[in-house]
């Protein structure tokens, strides 16, 4: 109780944290300041309380502690992982002081918050970051609520605990209703230097997987997969055998129990604040009610599982109404490992913990060569190789065409206005083609880039990678509606074009096929811009991609061709192996935002860009009004 | 190269050259990719930031020490200690590599074979590296060989490894090795592994027949305790050819050998 006091005082007067929470922390050598709402129900956690405020102090620091009944170094805030959670209301003024005592250099994004971009935490791209013993005042106020999360943008601190949840609670009457509240942070601890296991992956990208093909297994050594050096097993680059999954720093063993009354509505705030991990979620023998995604209320849905990335967060309602215990399991998109809480009707209960379901494997459709859609050319099953380097449908022979790409600020990308014109190959599977003017970048396979994809298709509709034939509901992102109308209902006056690209043998990952430390130009927005963003995955993963500072409306083409008034609204969107998807844009807010894969190792090893939103005078004054046509590449001479 | 990228290096190249006469045009030189939270921060604390975030997220440099045949060969009376060995340093494209291989003879007391190379690595292609270096002979002779060869990964998950060798005496060779890992387990790996050499020419004094020389071929079954470290034994079947089997056996050797390998295989 003492120490639950002192907690929730951190969050309030900076002064007693520095006075008496370090003294505590040092006095009991291994961190036990577990913040109350990251406690079971056992340790008194009975639903979160609505606690809010509008300063905060923040230290980043090293600091042991426990994982797993393990002993562990972590690098976080506040001593805990996870963070401290930051709870405040909507529209209010935010100030928050974050101190490093770090010996290297640290920084604090707020995810999913429309910030002022100086305010984004991206160390190199919004600001320099927070030098060694330095505090860094943060202030800010932002126009949303819902529950959302925090985390360094430093180097691998993420991987070792500095994360933790955010939740804006709304100006008015919360439109969810509910009796009882709990915050579930999903992460994969380690106990292994995330350097380390970037250094492995590096010098051996397979060296973590522990479901490799083997002779009794053999469809990743022949065919296809074997011709082409692809692995159907590759579903995750770091796995069970390195992470330990927990739930708010609690693994199975330690058990996250929350506690409910039958009859009672209960919202769980799930965030995905894991380095690596994407989970399936689910609470067997009760039904889910999704009324949350990235902190955007949507039309309720119920379902029985869903698969979240990382950095997505779902807010969900359950209903218990039998008195026992359920289990919430979180599982690794790779089944190497899962975790488990339970919801019982009394505190400390624990719930059966299922076991870990069959292994998937990735088909021709995770290539991006959708065999169903391809007709005539599924003999290419044997091993040849020449349709595997085709290129992608948009690529023609551009010196042909007579653009003018004369200013040099769309340096390496090509554009063409011929949309999807050329290919014939019966229902366009992204729906009816979109005549915008396009911003793409040729791709060719090399080093970097194994593979592009042929025939990328949209699985919008389609569950997370593994839970096609689960016997129950699973979420697709198709399903999702906003609860609120769209607020931006234009159509884009243009499309910009990325490819997802990578070379698993040598675990090098980009946008383009161009790393973040090779990139010379930003991708350019302008204020005021209604843009199509299209994202190709040519790699054999799922991506959780995000972008800072703006949403994305996600462009569902079975939902009124795309332009339905209620399309969900994310900051993150997994797009699966060989998907082609699109995500409508507003740029509003001017800046340079950060734009990667949020799978850790993935950005490190340079899936990584900035979006610049650029000041538009004329606009900015009479903002959405524009002339779209005159917004392609020839216009964008002399933006800079 | 990408029209744009030549642009911005004769922009460059131009106002390099006249930099010496005007000084003040080289700040325009500096185009950084993105720059609006200069007004913020100031541009110089951004600028360090910038580069530093920028190699932090792609130019990682990275390096791993490997021994791949760390292994005792049941050859003759007291057999032989065999190694066989590789480390690297560098980014994704460039790789310094140096590799060694050697034998040292349990009954001689002595190292009968020894060689180490010294080689630049470019990536080429997705699972292909050419490489061109230096070889220089420990033992026996102090020669010095020049090194051209790609290493990569062929289709169904060959790896190979072959490079061609040009004495300081003019004289030309060769060797292809070929490796696969056929999983039983996901612990327990064999490992088929052949190589094959090649001479240009006669070579007495170091006992190498012209044409195909020898034809080493065999397996190896690995525990891996942990992916970095995996015991193994095998069998290895060594085959001299041509005239450099008739060397061999003019020296007391069997020209057609078959050994048991016990050896370790690991990495960092």
């Amino acid at each position: 109780m003492f120490l639950d006091f002192q907690m929730d005082f951190i969050m309030f007067d900076r002064r007693k944290f520095l006075t008496t929470s370090l003294g505590a922390g040092a006095a009991l050598g291994v961190s036990g300041l577990v913040p109350t709402w990251a406690r079971p129900a056992s340790m008194g956690n009975m639903g979160i309380p609505a606690l809010t405020g509008t300063d905060f102090d923040l230290a980043v620091s090293k600091f042991k502690t426990r994982i797993n009944g393990r002993v562990a170094m972590a690098v976080g805030v506040n001593g805990s992982v996870p963070a401290p959670l930051i709870r405040f209301r909507e529209g209010d003024d935010i100030t928050l002081n974050v101190t490093n005592t770090l010996d290297t250099d640290t920084s604090i994004h707020w995810h999913g918050l429309l910030v002022p971009f100086q305010m984004d935490g991206v160390p190199g791209v919004t600001f320099p970051g927070i030098k060694p013993n330095e505090t860094f005042q943060y202030k800010f106020s932002v126009p949303q609520n819902g529950t959302y999360w925090y985390h360094s943008h430093s180097g691998l601190q993420e991987q070792s605990g500095h994360y933790g949840p955010i939740i804006i609670d709304p100006k008015g009457a919360d439109s969810v209703k509910y009796d009882r509240e709990y915050v579930l942070v999903l992460g994969d601890w380690t106990f292994t230097d995330p350097h380390r296991i970037f250094a492995k992956l590096k010098k051996n990208a397979e060296s973590l997987n522990f479901n490799q093909s083997t002779v009794s297994d053999t469809k990743g050594l022949t065919g296809m997969w074997g011709a082409m050096r692809m692995s159907p097993n590759d579903l995750a680059d770091v796995t069970g055998e390195t992470y330990t999954y927990v739930i708010n720093g609690h693994s199975t063993a330690d058990n996250f129990n929350m506690v409910f009354n039958p009859g009672e509505r209960v919202r769980l705030r799930i965030i995905n604040a894991a380095a690596m991990t994407l989970f399936n979620v689910r609470m067997p023998g009760l039904p889910m009610t999704v009324v949350q995604a990235d902190g955007l209320n949507v039309r309720p849905i119920e379902t029985d599982e869903f698969q979240m990335g990382v950095a997505e967060t779902y807010d969900v309602i359950v209903e218990p109404t039998e008195a026992k215990p359920f289990a919430f399991v979180a599982e690794s998109i790779d089944r190497s490992g899962q975790v488990v809480a339970t919801l019982g009707p009394k505190p400390g209960m624990r719930a059966q913990a299922p076991r870990l379901r069959a292994v998937p494997v990735l088909t021709m459709k995770d290539m991006g060569m959708d065999h169903s859609s391809m007709g005539g050319m599924s003999g290419m099953d044997n091993g040849s190789m020449e349709g595997m380097n085709a290129k992608p449908a948009a690529e023609m022979d551009h010196s042909a065409m007579g653009h003018d790409m004369g200013s040099g600020d769309m340096a390496g990308r090509k554009s063409d206005t011929m949309g999807q014109g050329s290919m014939s190959h019966g229902p366009n599977p992204n729906g009816p083609p979109v005549q915008l003017a396009k911003i793409e970048a040729d791709i060719e396979v090399g080093p970097g880039v194994v593979n592009v994809a042929a025939m990328p298709t949209n699985r919008l509709n389609e569950p997370g990678i593994g839970l096609s034939d689960v016997p129950h509901r699973v979420l697709t992102y198709s399903q999702l509606r906003s609860l609120e109308p769209n607020p931006d209902m234009r159509k884009p006056g243009r499309e910009v074009v990325v490819h997802l690209t990578s070379n698993m043998e040598r675990y090098m990952w980009s946008f383009d096929g161009v790393k973040f430390s090779e990139v010379t130009e930003s991708i350019k927005f302008m204020e005021g811009e209604r843009v199509r963003l299209t994202l190709v995955n040519n790699t054999m993963m799922p991506h959780p991609i995000h972008l800072h500072g703006m949403f994305f409306d996600v462009v569902i083409p079975d939902y009124d061709d795309g332009y339905g008034t209620h399309r969900p609204r994310k900051h993150t969107i997994v797009t699966k192996p060989g998907e082609k998807l699109s995500v409508d844009i507003s740029a509003e807010h001017v800046g340079d935002w950060a734009f990667h894969c949020h799978l850790i190792y993935h950005m490190h090893a340079g899936m990584m860009q900035v979006v610049s939103v650029l000041p538009n005078p004329q606009q900015s004054a009479a903002a959405p009004k524009m002339d779209h046509s005159k917004m392609d590449h020839t216009g964008m001479k002399g933006m800079k | 190269m990408r029209p744009i990228t030549f642009l911005t290096t004769s922009a460059f190249a131009i106002v390099a050259l006249s930099t010496t006469a005007l000084p003040a045009f080289a700040d325009d030189t500096d185009n950084p990719p993105w720059s609006m939270a200069d007004k913020y921060w100031g541009a110089e604390e951004m600028a360090k930031a910038r580069d530093h975030v920028q190699k932090n997220n792609g130019a990682t440099p990275n390096y791993m020490i490997m021994g791949d045949r760390l292994e005792w060969q049941g050859t003759g009376s007291d057999g032989i200690f065999l190694w066989d060995a590789q480390g690297w340093y560098g980014g994704d494209l460039n790789k310094f590599w140096i590799k060694t291989e050697g034998e040292y003879s349990l009954a001689d007391n002595e190292i009968e074979d020894a060689e180490v190379q010294a080689i630049w690595s470019r990536a080429i292609s997705p699972f292909w590296d050419v490489q061109a270096g230096v070889r220089y002979d420990l033992a026996p002779k102090g020669r010095t060989h020049a090194v051209l060869g790609v290493q990569g990964l062929a289709p169904y998950w060959f790896e190979v490894d072959a490079a061609a060798f040009l004495s300081s005496g003019g004289d030309l060779s060769a060797s292809v090795e070929a490796e696969y890992e056929l999983r039983f387990s996901q612990r327990i790996t064999l490992q088929p592994r052949a190589e094959v050499g090649f001479s240009a020419s006669d070579i007495p004094e170091l006992g190498i027949g012209s044409g195909i020389t020898n034809f080493d071929t065999g397996v190896r079954l690995r525990y891996e305790i942990k992916r970095e470290f995996a015991p193994y034994i095998g069998v290895e079947w060594q085959k001299s050819l041509g005239d450099t089997a008739d060397f061999v056996r003019a020296g007391g050797g069997d020209p057609d050998d078959i050994v048991a390998v016990i050896g370790l295989r690991t990495w960092y």
